[in-house]
């Protein structure tokens, strides 16, 4: 079976492109280290963030009832999802019932999670995702492959020559500028010609019965004000309790997502527009379940900055597509084998553990110790390789008797120079492939240590 | 009560020997009464990171019977250091002696600055010096501020190299990214994992550093076998062997 | 059962045990808080300027100008061809660069403060708070308002910044 590092692989022999991929996302990171640095409270915030997000998990049923009515009062219609296809039906069904043939979408990674646009064209909806990158890749029939900067594996010509193709750009041309107003006037045209708008939904504010959502291109407020019906899709776990709370994640959200001190719009979305309807779908499609779990439950209080992404070594180096789910990196790791544990189970062990993921996460998510965490239990359900197992078993009986530690220490210690190079670094060796072995002591630190206390 | 129980992990037991005795030599010049157990082997840490807690569970149950009566125990690994700190809640929660041993293990440098108290470093390290923060060590044990993190800045192992005569400590582009080590995942992960290890290394050799030093040998282990496969002229260097020679005070 | 009880259910039984909220901290605060406004702005590609809007060059170039609130039912349509909508700003936020606008200041189509060519928002010059936990304090209950923190933007070609994505191609503050 594929898992994550044979999919990283022919990523990392591209060395020139897996370079240049680390260093824009590490760009980011910069970025968000300048922006983060710039404010004395950061610290504070992000415990801010981590008390309020783990409060409302606690009561997470009470907030949303609290939202449903409060939106309800405010002329917003509510619907509710168990799972990726009611979610996609409700999407349908409000589409159908108005006879919409037409949809402009904004950046929505729950979106991505439920496939609802196969699920729409299958139907005979047009769907067009109007934020630039979603748009590139979607003209790519590709998923993106990170979850804020969509087309951050692509490069330039990539692009020029797809818009050449699609949208009918000069042959050659590449400036991002020139693109950029290429597909500036290809999606106001969609926008204007939608005859409905979703969006997600960065934040839903309990108190006030209203969704919140962060752009910068200001596609979300377009489609959500041009044509008379905006749906806004969001995971259950998008709630905050008070208005007041919404100033500790935006200013902790785009300044951990791309560094910037706050997105250019920061859409308060109370109810519909003027002689138009609005409506929310609440999804859950398996947060529940992920929140009934002690040590899990803290993944959701991911707010999809991305931060983490951007700072794994790993994620750099292997890009999106090699975790192979909707969500890549660190929190992608953490949440894909929750949804399918068989097919997922190398996510985990793609990472070193190095920790910064935890450390630059905006609202505390102990990232990799829950990788860790699931590592065990994927062991222990069997969806790993038995022999690695079964290694680690002799090697654990070999450590509880110091005899045969030290007896397997030193014949280690003789044998392996005495192995010809080609045995020693055959196919099977994959430490050997592009590393040298150490070299091997005649003596072991307790030997040196009884010549030491003789001496 | 022997005042410290000396944890040498399995793998500086077996390959780095010297990086042993020179932390011994470190601790017993400083006066302090010192123990090597003999029936130690490895913290389990191998296992764990694995996913394989069942066969890590005994390695950490053999832990502290072996170290559960030292006052303190020190080890040349920050990694290993925080094996038993963070991770053997798990399997030794409640048992007797668990939170004092959890609460009195610590890595070397670490051992030094806070516990000893050790303010002065009076010897010889001529050259340019890249160190190299491994992140259990960064991130779990706190020896220093890790750059993702905006709090007062502090370093416990630059500190303390810092004072040695002729050293110059170099500036990285990225003061602490991974090395790619990260245990199983340098084989389960070859491909990233080495060139994890050539990119840390290609930062340090731009910030002109003769010798990377670090105070876990696992991820200099790494970096080294990448260096001599590419016949570098770089050299690795654990902190207890650069600091073997010094007056400590 | 319907979805809606059967997640609320679901959800109740896997709740955590209850935990306290925290407050927010205390926010920065600048020394010259106009200053650090204007100053971010720029850092986003904005323009802030003291003075009459209607010296502007964008505006005075303009063919179609538009002051809002602006409360003819034209549909948001015709809204597209708007080279210059000026809008009144509540407040401006000076750790962003941001300007709170409810949908008062909008008039009937609110779509207009991102479909124009050029936003120029107009705002007090006393109305600088320092950070966002400030300007929440201020945020009413409108049925739509909007943080403005510069033009229209996007990074999504390689990184590349590029001013005018898809909404107004600058965006003008003016300090009253």
């Amino acid at each position: 079976m594929t898992g994550h590092p044979e999919r990283a692989l022919p990523f990392v022999l591209d060395q020139p492109r897996a370079h240049w991929h680390d260093e824009s996302l590490w760009f980011v990171r910069q970025k968000r280290d300048r922006q983060a640095s710039a404010l004395p409270e950061w610290e504070e915030l992000r415990n801010a963030a981590h008390a309020i997000k783990s409060h409302t998990m606690s009561r997470l049923a009470d907030y949303l009832a609290l939202f449903e009515s409060n939106a309800v009062a405010n002329g917003i219609q509510v619907h509710w999802a168990r799972d990726a296809n009611e979610h996609n039906e409700i999407v349908y069904g409000i589409l159908a019932e108005r006879g919409v043939t037409r949809l402009v979408k904004s950046k929505s990674m729950l979106t991505e999670e439920c496939h609802l646009n196969p699920y729409l064209e299958a139907r005979g909806v047009e769907v067009t995702d109007t934020d630039l990158g979603e748009r590139i890749v979607q003209l790519r029939k590709e998923p993106p492959s990170h979850i804020v900067l969509p087309a951050i594996h692509l490069k330039r010509q990539d692009i020029g020559a797809l818009f050449h193709d699609q949208l009918g750009t000069e042959a050659g041309a590449a400036d991002p500028a020139y693109l950029t107003e290429a597909a500036r006037g290809h999606l106001r045209d969609k926008l204007l010609n939608a005859g409905a708008g979703l969006t997600g939904v960065n934040f839903a504010v309990a108190e006030t019965g209203g969704v919140v959502v962060c752009t910068n291109e200001g596609n979300a407020d377009m489609g959500a004000s041009l044509p008379p019906i905006h749906i806004a899709c969001m995971g259950l776990e998008k709630i905050v309790p008070r208005l007041a709370d919404l100033a500790v994640f935006v200013r902790l959200l785009a300044r951990s997502a791309t560094g910037q001190p706050v997105t250019a719009y920061t859409s308060h979305f109370n109810g519909p527009r003027a002689g138009g309807e609005m409506h929310v779908v609440i999804v859950d499609n398996g947060r529940s379940k992920i929140l009934a779990e002690e040590t899990f439950r803290r993944s959701l209080n991911c707010i999809r900055c991305g931060a983490c992404l951007n700072t794994c070594p790993v994620y750099r180096r292997s890009g999106g597509y090699s975790y192979g789910y909707t969500i890549p990196g660190p929190i992608g790791s953490v949440l894909a084998p929750h949804r399918d544990p068989a097919a997922h189970a190398s996510l985990p062990f793609a990472s070193s553990l190095c920790g910064s993921c935890s450390d630059v996460c905006p609202v505390k998510v102990d990232l990799h110790h829950q990788l860790l965490a699931f590592r065990e239990r994927l062991v222990k359900e069997g969806k790993t390789s038995s022999a690695k197992s079964l290694a680690m078993s002799v090697m654990s009986t070999v450590f509880q008797r110091p005899w045969m530690y030290g007896a397997g220490g030193w014949l280690m210690r003789r044998v392996v120079p005495l192995m010809p190079r080609f045995v020693l670094y055959g196919p099977w060796n994959p430490w050997g492939l592009q590393r040298e072995l150490p070299p091997m002591p005649s003596e072991s630190f307790r030997d040196l240590l009884e010549k030491e206390e003789t001496r | 009560m022997t005042q410290i129980g000396l944890f040498i992990p399995c793998y500086v037991d077996q390959l780095y020997p010297r990086v042993g005795l020179a932390t011994w030599r470190i601790l017993r010049g400083l006066g302090l009464d010192v123990e090597y157990p003999k029936s130690q082997t490895c913290c389990g840490q191998p296992m764990a990171n694995s996913g394989c807690g069942d066969a890590a569970r005994p390695l950490a149950e053999r832990f502290l019977d072996v170290f559960g009566k030292y006052k303190h125990v020190v080890t040349p690994s920050g990694s290993c250091a925080s094996m038993v700190r963070n991770h053997y809640d798990q399997w030794l929660a409640g048992k007797p002696g668990f939170d004092h041993l959890k609460s009195n293990t610590f890595e070397l440098c670490e051992y030094l600055v806070d516990i000893v108290g050790v303010t002065r470093a009076d010897g010889d390290f001529p050259g340019r010096v890249g160190i190299h923060m491994s992140c259990h060590g960064l991130r779990e044990l706190r020896m220093a501020r890790s750059s993702e993190r905006m709090d007062a800045p502090f370093d416990k192992v630059r500190g303390l190299l810092a004072q040695l005569r002729g050293i110059e400590l170099v500036t990285l582009s990225r003061p602490d990214e991974c090395c790619g080590f990260g245990g199983t995942f340098a084989v389960a992960e070859q491909a990233v994992s080495c060139m994890m290890g050539r990119d840390r290394i290609a930062d340090h050799e731009r910030a002109g550093a003769q010798v990377i030093a670090g105070f876990d040998m696992s991820c200099l282990m790494h970096l080294e076998g990448l260096i001599r496969r590419e016949g570098k002229p770089l050299k690795v260097a654990h902190v207890a062997e650069m600091l073997e020679g010094a007056r400590l005070s | 059962m319907t979805s809606r009880e059967a997640i609320m259910e679901a959800l109740r039984r896997a709740a955590p045990p209850p935990c306290e909220p925290a407050e927010p901290p205390r926010g920065i605060r600048f020394d010259d808080p106009v200053a650090k406004f204007s100053e971010v702005l720029a850092s986003v590609g904005g323009r802030c300027v003291v003075g009459d809007y209607r010296e502007l060059e964008v505006v005075q170039t303009a063919r179609r100008v538009l002051t809002c609130p602006d409360q003819s039912s034209q549909s948001p349509h015709e809204l597209a061809d708007v080279d210059v909508a000026i809008v009144q700003g509540e407040f401006g936020v000076a750790e962003n660069g941001a300007v709170w606008v409810p949908a008062a200041n909008l008039g009937l189509r609110r779509v207009v403060f991102v479909i124009a060519q050029h936003l120029v928002l107009r705002v007090p010059a006393n109305a600088i708070v320092h950070n966002m936990h400030e300007a929440y304090q201020r945020v009413g209950r409108d049925r739509f308002g909007v943080f403005i923190s510069g033009p229209s933007k996007t990074a999504d070609i390689e990184q590349a910044l590029v001013i005018g994505a898809q909404g107004p191609r600058s965006c003008t503050v003016v300090l009253e």
